[in-house]
């Protein structure tokens, strides 16, 4: 690992200025990504600004339709929260099911999405829910949020706030992870919202996190596992690598989606 | 440098380390406390995993500054000193291990597991263990090993 500057600012306004003060500041969260990547030298910045020291980041709140995870809220902590699984059970067991339970005690919400790995799980509970993205500068849908393969629309100094995402009728989030590393091969997030149906791939897309406009439209007519069996999505669209080819991954997609949609009911 | 200051396994320890240090690093070359292992260094194996404020965490994926003012644990801090942990004690009984090299993070993430899961099923036990590599043993005298400790704990 590369020498930096570290720091531990207790405010989100502090850690802005400090990023704004360094010469190549990053954020940390968990670290689940960052600290691995610094190890490997992957990456070299002048400063690390830890957010692990800001309480106002931290917490689970439910209101109303609305469940909203704060950015430095561990997975742990939303797989294990009583008030998720009660009002969003799919997000508390896509939370469950995050790497390992010793990554789940570390990583965040607001790291993973801003990190926008494209084979992370929650970018497609954030795409298949509708969720809103709060920063220190506005708040953004998650349709405009993840922009590509690890990028999102935040600015250099944006620091993620909380992720408020809407109740579902039905929603539920299947995957078929890598033995190995445990991210997901193809992930599918679907979910039945007062604002239509939202079905929502991770771990297959060239540019990320996208939605299957075709199989929304046909699980809005016929919500069942057979409305979705005869779509296939381009494989010309999907990633192709030695864990498996884009033809697979168009076959897991739909293997996936229909999974998902009979879990949910 | 920055100071670190923390609770290790009952302690208050301190000590200058440079702002890349890892926490496993500080346990093992400050303190000496060599019982941490260090296996694939890439946060899969958990030969490292440790206690951080009651939560079980690969010390090699988090700095010595993250941790300060933590309460961390380290294998050496489960005994009660000639008497193992009741985990410790249910590794030796039923062969938990073979060359030992992934029974600290073994250990570590299974007390962590009873602790918050004291009636895990079998199937839950082995899912749990995602995260701690073993290559001599197949799991199934560790899970064993766990379903005594659940008794005993």
């Amino acid at each position: 690992m590369y020498a930096f500057d570290y720091h531990k600012p207790s405010s989100v306004a502090d850690a802005v200025s400090a990023l704004k003060g360094a010469d190549d500041g990053k954020f940390v969260a968990g670290g689940q990504t960052l600290i691995p990547t610094l190890k490997q030298r992957l990456a070299q910045p002048s400063d690390l600004i830890d957010l692990g020291g800001i309480a106002e980041l931290n917490g689970i709140a439910v209101s109303g339709d609305t469940v909203t995870v704060g950015a430095m809220t561990r997975h742990a902590a939303v797989a294990g929260s009583a008030d998720v699984a009660g009002a969003i059970p799919a997000l508390a067991a896509l939370a469950g099911g995050i790497g390992d339970p010793q990554v789940r005690n570390r990583g965040t919400i607001g790291g993973s999405i801003a990190n926008n790995d494209p084979a992370a799980d929650y970018p497609a509970a954030c795409l298949g829910l509708g969720a809103t993205i709060k920063t220190s500068a506005r708040e953004v849908s998650a349709d405009d949020f993840f922009t590509g393969l690890f990028e999102t629309d935040l600015a250099e100094d944006e620091i993620i706030v909380s992720v408020s995402f809407p109740k579902a009728e039905k929603a539920a989030y299947v995957k078929f992870d890598n033995p190995a590393s445990r991210y997901a091969l193809v992930g599918v997030f679907v979910a039945k919202t007062a604002g239509g149906v939202r079905v929502a791939v991770t771990g297959a897309g060239q540019d990320g996190v996208f939605r299957v406009p075709e199989m929304e439209q046909a699980l809005a007519a016929n919500w069942s596992p057979d409305a979705v069996a005869g779509i296939a999505v381009d494989p010309g669209t999907l990633n192709s690598d030695i864990h498996a080819s884009a033809e697979y991954r168009s076959h897991l997609i739909t293997v996936m989606a229909k999974r998902a949609v009979a879990a949910a009911g | 440098m920055p100071t670190v200051t923390m609770t290790v396994n009952g302690k208050k320890v301190s000590g200058e380390v440079e702002a890349r240090t890892l926490l496993v690093q500080f346990l093992r070359e400050n303190l000496h406390l060599t019982g941490t292992h260090v296996g694939c260094d890439t946060s899969q194996c958990g030969a490292c995993v440790v206690h951080v404020n009651g939560d079980s965490a690969k010390s090699c994926t988090m700095l010595a500054v993250q941790a300060d003012g933590a309460d961390v644990v380290t294998i050496e801090g489960l005994a009660n000193g000639d008497e193992l942990h009741p985990m410790q004690a249910a590794f030796k009984e039923h062969h938990g291990l073979q060359c030992g090299f992934c029974t600290p993070g073994m250990v570590m993430s299974a007390v962590d597991l009873v602790k918050k899961n004291p009636k895990a099923t079998e199937h839950e036990i082995r899912e749990w263990l995602e995260g701690n590599i073993c290559r001599c043993t197949g799991y199934h005298n560790i899970v064993k090993a766990i379903q005594h400790a659940q008794q005993t704990m």
